[in-house]
């Protein structure tokens, strides 16, 4: 055989190995090459580190990967962080029990999913609109509400939520792959999953189909508002305050892990663990930036040009 | 006569697939060469070449003798070539004359603003050339199917184009629009245009075509005039075997009546009623947009009933959604079921299963193995030809999607299945098969409507057929009085005479 029937072998063997993990092998790639170049990177303590300040965006990303499969999108849920921050550490420093405070924090994205669910649904405007407004209205609750100030009266044990270790992990961390063990089970083991990806394929087949499409999207919405809350209760934690400008911008750090997951925008395709594994790649490169002392400006122009990149992988492999 | 395009041995391989293997064809100055074959044949292949949308892998192409090298569509166009698509490429919100001559409007001189009064009048030039006149003024998106596919080929006239593959052009006209349709493509021959015409519907073939060519798996089969072949032969070119009968019709006794619809109106619908009976095949004859698949979305629940009643078994039922018509025992399979049917990126089980999956619930979970069960028991009872249940709907050929849609309505404990043009898009062989199996439910105790645009089919299936015009029932006939001038009339809303009342 000559030469050249050996790499396109191995060429072929690797896209073959890319089909079937897709942007797992970048995460690889991503692991090998950054402990090549710092000593300090694959360590448990780093490692830790990396999977505790993804877990906020990683969080919400799971809810963003439903909204994202229906073919929707929700751009609120970063002002939707600062906002349950706000209550919910607000509701303490008036004097409200922990275990009643989180969950009105958890209520609050849920009802403002439901209320971005009826517009979307009953009221038939995009998600897009439905979702810029919600941010913008958030955002502006949790200025109002606070006059533009931090709220620092919280209990002490409230920063354990976001500061605390079990074993040695930090409870975040621990928090999320909860998050991410329900949200895979329930978007791949449930009826309520595959009306998801039967409403994102084909949405008036799906209604011919006998699913109740409207209740299928207001649960969506439920879920990444609910999700959003959690993880705003989670950075409020760790920041010990509610902090009225918190959260700015998380939106776009969410979309781009689900996207750079293999989520397609159009809606129908895409995966949980594609997402996981998306944020994570984003954590992991910011993370090896900082070790090799990157500054924060060159790391902005790195993280696009990745999610270019795995967008293009994406489409490449669907040829 | 010269020839005016001449493909010679063309090869295009596919990874695992000999698309075409060596196929020629030849075209003709002012010929209608029709070009058949069933699904995957190589027709949109030997089109996709001529377009410059793929490359071929072997073979010459030669367009008044000279050879060329198609590489890219703006060099097909260049050559004179066009296509007319089954689905339009026009932008619905500019207008007539705008879309006409997309991409080459006339300026102003020199300068990049619009020469408006100059686009109009060319665009109002090339549709006279087709005896149209309609507003070029008008938006896309406020014209009817067949003025839109008007504009398609004057878009295409516009560039010059000597030769003109048109596939599927009639798919969704009505009978009156194909008239129209007919004209232009004489009066375009007159011209000297070659036209390619790739059509399903063998009538039109006999009435239009000159000469006609037969591809099957890839590779070329016949080549002759229209007048040396016949309905039989043809299918018999196509499916490369004898079907003896196009239509296996069984006779059954009629049972109890299942479904009775009363007076109901809703939509374009107006006061249609009629009886469904256990052991018959029901049909739906008219034209398109008569109103036939709106009642069945009624009756279905997907859209509102304003007035009547519906009786299933007998008891009055008033579905609000789909979802209650399908718990009552109602199917529905949607006419365009790439739309309106199916889930192209979930795999066949999975679109087997999505309307009954309370069925195969253990605790809150979807339990796996049950369904990949019931799926691979459908599949076989209905032979779907697939490797295996977890192939993606988009890979599977238009029969074997019918019968994954089939198959979820019989999971659903369907008891009345209506069938909205059951056999579009689907291969002469597998109709044949979706016919029998249409003659099994009836004869398993099913209510079976058909809803059928193709008139030979209807009235070769049904027991009886009911025909709608513009909203109401016009009459139904029973099979002794079937003849397609009966159906045709009622279908253009005039009376039968004395003999047939």
């Amino acid at each position: 055989m000559p030469e050249g029937q050996h790499t396109s072998n191995a060429l072929e063997r690797f896209k073959r190995l890319f089909d079937k993990f897709g942007i797992g092998i970048a995460l690889l790639i991503e692991l090998i090459l950054f402990s090549q170049l710092s000593e300090f990177f694959f360590t448990a303590d780093n490692i830790l580190n990396v999977t505790l300040q993804t877990s906020i965006t990683a969080i919400i990303a799971a809810g963003m990967t439903f909204v994202i499969l229906t073919g929707g999108i929700d751009l609120s849920v970063g002002a939707l962080v600062a906002l349950t921050g706000i209550v919910t550490t607000s509701a303490m420093s008036s004097a409200m029990p922990m275990s009643l405070a989180l969950p009105l924090g958890l209520l609050v994205g849920g009802v403002l999913g439901f209320i971005t669910g009826i517009f979307v649904t009953k009221l038939n405007i995009t998600p897009f609109i439905v979702t810029l407004a919600m941010m913008t209205i958030c955002r502006g609750l949790a200025f109002i509400y606070t006059d533009g100030r931090p709220i620092w009266e919280v209990p002490p044990e409230f920063s354990i939520l976001g500061n605390g270790r079990l074993l040695a992990i930090p409870i975040p961390t621990i928090i999320m792959l909860g998050v991410y063990v329900v949200a895979f089970t329930m978007l791949h083991r449930t009826r309520f999953g595959r009306y998801v990806y039967a409403v994102g394929g084909n949405k008036e087949a799906a209604r011919l189909a006998g699913i109740s499409t409207n209740k299928v999207l207001i649960q969506v919405y439920i879920l990444s508002g609910a999700l959003a809350s959690l993880s705003g209760i989670l950075l409020a934690s760790r920041m010990n305050s509610g902090q009225p400008n918190s959260g700015l911008m998380y939106e776009l750090d969410v979309i781009a892990a689900v996207v750079v997951g293999g989520t397609s925008l159009t809606g129908g395709r895409g995966t949980i663990v594609g997402t996981f594994i998306g944020a994570m790649l984003i954590g992991v490169l910011r993370n090896g930036l900082n070790l090799l002392n990157v500054s924060s400006y060159v790391q902005m122009v790195m993280v696009g040009v990745v999610i270019l990149l795995a967008v293009l992988l994406d489409q490449l492999r669907k040829k | 006569m010269s020839s005016l395009l001449s493909m010679q041995n063309i090869r295009k391989q596919y990874p695992g697939v000999l698309a075409l293997d060596n196929v020629s064809f030849e075209l003709q100055a002012g010929e209608v060469h029709c070009l058949l074959g069933e699904n995957g044949a190589g027709k949109s292949t030997l089109m996709k070449v001529l377009s410059g949308a793929i490359q071929k892998d072997g073979g010459e192409i030669l367009i008044e003798e000279k050879p060329v090298d198609i590489h890219s569509p703006v060099q097909s166009q260049r050559l004179g070539i066009g296509m007319i698509y089954q689905d339009f490429k026009l932008v619905p919100e500019l207008s007539v004359a705008e879309n006409i001559l997309l991409g080459h409007e006339p300026t102003k001189g020199k300068s990049s603003f619009i020469d408006f009064p100059a686009l109009h009048k060319k665009a109002e030039t090339i549709l006279f050339q087709l005896g149209e006149t309609f507003d070029t003024h008008a938006p896309v998106f406020t014209l009817s199917v067949a003025q839109r596919q008007v504009v398609e080929i004057a878009k295409a006239l516009s560039k010059n184009v000597r030769i003109l593959a048109m596939d599927e052009p009639s798919a969704s006209l009505t009978q009156r629009e194909l008239k129209t349709l007919f004209a232009i493509i004489k009066r375009l021959k007159s011209e000297g245009v070659g036209i390619i015409y790739i059509s399903h519907r063998l009538e039109e073939i006999f009435e239009i075509g000159d000469r006609l060519t037969v591809l099957r798996d890839g590779k070329h089969i016949k080549t002759c005039a229209l007048g040396e072949a016949n309905r039989r032969s043809l299918i018999n070119w196509m499916v490369g075997r004898e079907i003896e009968q196009e239509y296996p019709k069984i006779e059954l006794e009629r049972g109890e009546e299942i479904l009775r619809v009363e007076h109901v109106s809703g939509g374009v619908v107006n006061d249609a009623s009629f009886t469904l009976y256990k052991g018959e095949i029901f049909g739906f004859g008219g034209l398109v947009g008569a109103g036939r698949s709106d009642l069945a979305k009624i009756i279905f629940g997907a859209d509102k009933k304003e007035k009547g009643k519906i009786f299933l078994n007998g008891k009055e039922i008033a579905p609000r959604s789909p979802r209650e018509a399908i718990d009552l025992g109602i199917g529905l399979l949607t006419e365009d079921r790439n739309h309106f049917g199916l889930f192209m990126q979930l795999d066949i089980k999975e679109n087997i299963s999505i309307s009954n999956l309370a069925e195969l619930l253990k605790g809150p979970f979807v339990d796996r193995e049950k369904e990949a069960s019931v799926a691979n028991e459908y599949s076989s009872s209905l032979r779907i030809k697939t490797p295996s249940i977890e192939q993606l709907v988009e890979n599977l050929s238009g029969g074997n999607r019918q019968k994954v849609v089939l198959a979820r309505w019989l999971f659903t404990k369907s008891k009345v299945l209506i069938f909205d043009e059951p056999t579009v898009g689907i291969d002469v062989g597998v109709k044949y098969e979706i016919y029998n199996l249409l003659n099994r439910l009836a004869q398993d105790g099913f209510g079976v409507i058909v809803i059928s645009s193709d008139l030979p089919e209807l009235l070769g299936v049904c027991d009886r057929i009911a025909v709608m015009w513009q909203g109401s029932m016009t009459g139904i006939l029973e099979r002794s009085q079937f003849s397609q001038e009966r159906v045709m009339m009622l279908a253009t809303g005039q009376a039968l005479e004395e003999q047939d009342a």
